[in-house]
């Protein structure tokens, strides 16, 4: 890891661990589980788009089948639940695969297109057959592992972030190391990647995997916490919020996703107040943020940053 | 080492390639010249794997490598540069030449993610590999700025240096003096050599820069619309009838210091 994303991480973790101890609210830590759990799906997207330049407006898909699975397996099958949580994600690597074949032919718009449809496919099937159809269904199990349940609103904080911190852990790592610069090869010159040996369509399939799997992952944790799901927080307008969260944050940059993430999540929240008119509050905020920081919070933060430190080195 | 046999290739109703053959001999520096549209670069494409040809075989090493995926005839040992840089150009220096060590290393997604000590001593290699190719082209003093930020003549050797990283037997030039100016070019000319001369790897150079190509190449072969029309040294390149009528027209005669770019 290097040197500044070692201290990020050490700050991130002390926040981690603060928050429910310095806001004990329940609605807080609430809002906090939906920021860490939109969070993971952010943080796939990134890599796959900010990183190795692959679109996806299909993210719900792989959310909806991590949810959809882990709660059908962990209601129906007896499996501990962190085993339907892993088999949800090998499910939804499962269907990356199968989206990577169209997907490796198609860049750019042509990709967006491609993806959304699958997410729309998924949230189709989850419609037709998905348990309850459309008005979905309950008594989905807590989360906890076998003989011990997390049904604490600071328990699931901490399990949820202590995810999001493992996964960033491991997507840092991921990113700095001869896989994710092939990644991001990938996305500056695919004929270079070619002629330098990249097995281009491998990485790209690999990539996707791993957004998938970390959007089930996120989707299994949801379905988890609040026990009931349906086909409608699986959605287009779910992928179109996790790409928000990602360019708001910042899609060159991992920390982008989750500032974007808990940025778009806790906004509505904050809006409350506004009444009807929090929407369009919520739609000038965005607009406006991308007008001015178009980078993204993260990459401006981090110029910002550097001028300082530019300007100290001059002073002295 | 490599060798072209009876290539052909047409786009759409234009014929680019009519029946080209020749051979590179292991540690040579070989120039493929001609005038814009000659077929040069089809030519490197179809080499490099981009391309396939209508007909004909390429041989490399004694292995016929002409139904091969780019990738694949990259990691047999044919690397390349390109004639519009394709540099990853939102990374730094020295990972642009890391990615060149892509394929004869190991890391996998799992292993990187979760750092293994093995991994970790791999990526160490990897990087004092990758700086100490750098300090060969002289370009280790730029290792940490973005790619896309360097001059063109720096980015043309850091392609150079990013193929030299996939550790190739034959190295494909596709006009490395673009937009060089003579104290580039003439550095560049030195590198090329060296590569030829310290590390034995074998050279295809296409270049309009003339003074470059008859200083520093052992053998020429020249196209014109689309075939082999000469080919020896540079001294009998340059005196055949043929190449200054095709590249001069008839009144001139072919110079060294010419540049067909200008």
């Amino acid at each position: 890891m290097k040197k500044e994303d070692l201290s990020a991480f050490i700050v991130f973790i002390f926040l981690i661990i603060l928050f429910p101890v310095l806001s004990g609210g329940a609605y807080t830590l609430t809002v906090g589980i939906f920021s860490g759990i939109n969070a993971l799906v952010a943080i796939g997207l990134c890599i796959l788009m900010g990183y190795a330049g692959q679109v996806s407006l299909g993210q719900a898909g792989f959310y909806g089948i991590g949810a959809y699975v882990s709660s059908v397996l962990s209601l129906h099958s007896g499996l501990p639940i962190v085993v339907s949580v892993i088999l949800a994600m090998v499910a939804a690597a499962v269907a990356a695969m199968i989206l990577a074949v169209p997907a490796l032919r198609l860049k750019g718009h042509y990709l967006a297109v491609a993806t959304l449809g699958f997410g729309e496919i998924i949230n189709v099937i989850l419609n037709e057959w998905g348990p309850g159809g459309p008005s979905g269904f309950g008594d989905i199990p807590h989360f906890g592992l076998p003989g011990y349940t997390i049904d604490s609103t600071r328990g699931y904080f901490y399990l949820v972030w202590g995810l999001v911190a493992s996964v960033m852990f491991f997507s840092i790592n991921l990113i700095n190391s001869r896989t994710g610069r092939a990644l991001r090869a990938v996305h500056d010159s695919e004929a270079a990647c070619n002629a330098m040996g990249l097995n281009v369509a491998a990485l790209k399939i690999r990539v996707f995997i791993l957004s998938a799997a970390y959007a089930a992952l996120a989707g299994s944790l949801y379905a988890h916490y609040v026990t009931f799901i349906s086909p409608g927080s699986f959605s287009l307008f779910y992928s179109i919020l996790v790409l928000t969260m990602v360019i708001v944050g910042g899609i060159t940059n991992l920390w982008g996703a989750i500032i974007g993430a808990v940025v778009i999540t806790v906004l509505p929240e904050l809006l409350r107040r506004f009444e009807e008119l929090d929407v369009l509050v919520y739609g000038l905020i965005l607009t406006s943020s991308l007008m001015f920081f178009r980078k993204g919070l993260v990459p401006i933060l981090i110029e910002k940053i550097n001028k300082l430190k530019g300007f100290a080195f001059v002073k002295h | 080492m490599l060798s072209i046999k009876e290539i052909w290739k047409s786009f759409g109703g234009l014929t680019a390639l009519r029946n080209i053959s020749f051979d590179v001999k292991q540690g040579d520096i070989k120039a493929l010249i001609g005038p814009n549209g000659a077929g040069k670069t089809t030519l490197l494409n179809i080499v490099s794997g981009i391309y396939q040809p209508d007909k004909g075989e390429v041989n490399f090493l004694g292995e016929r490598i002409v139904h091969l995926s780019p990738a694949k005839i990259a990691q047999k040992g044919v690397s390349r540069t390109f004639q519009h840089v394709e540099l990853f150009g939102n990374m730094t220096v020295v990972e642009n030449v890391m990615v060149g060590r892509y394929a004869k290393t190991k890391a996998g997604f799992f292993s990187s993610g979760f750092r293994l000590p093995s991994i970790m001593k791999e990526e160490r290699e990897v990087q004092r590999k990758s700086e100490e190719i750098l300090e060969y082209v002289n370009l280790v003093h730029r290792k940490d700025e973005i790619a896309s930020n360097l001059p063109i003549g720096e980015q043309r050797i850091l392609e150079i240096a990013r193929a030299l990283a996939t550790g190739p037997q034959l190295v494909l030039l596709d006009e490395p003096a673009a937009g060089l100016n003579i104290k580039e070019t003439r550095e560049l000319g030195e590198i090329i050599r060296k590569i030829r001369g310290e590390l034995k790897i074998t050279i295809v150079l296409v270049e309009h820069d003339m003074d470059l190509v008859m200083k520093i190449s052992d053998s020429i072969t020249v196209l014109n619309f689309g075939e082999v029309i000469a080919e020896g040294t540079p001294l009998e390149v340059q005196k055949n009838p043929e190449v200054i009528v095709a590249y001069l027209g008839e009144e001139e005669e072919l110079q060294t210091g010419y540049n067909a770019d200008t």
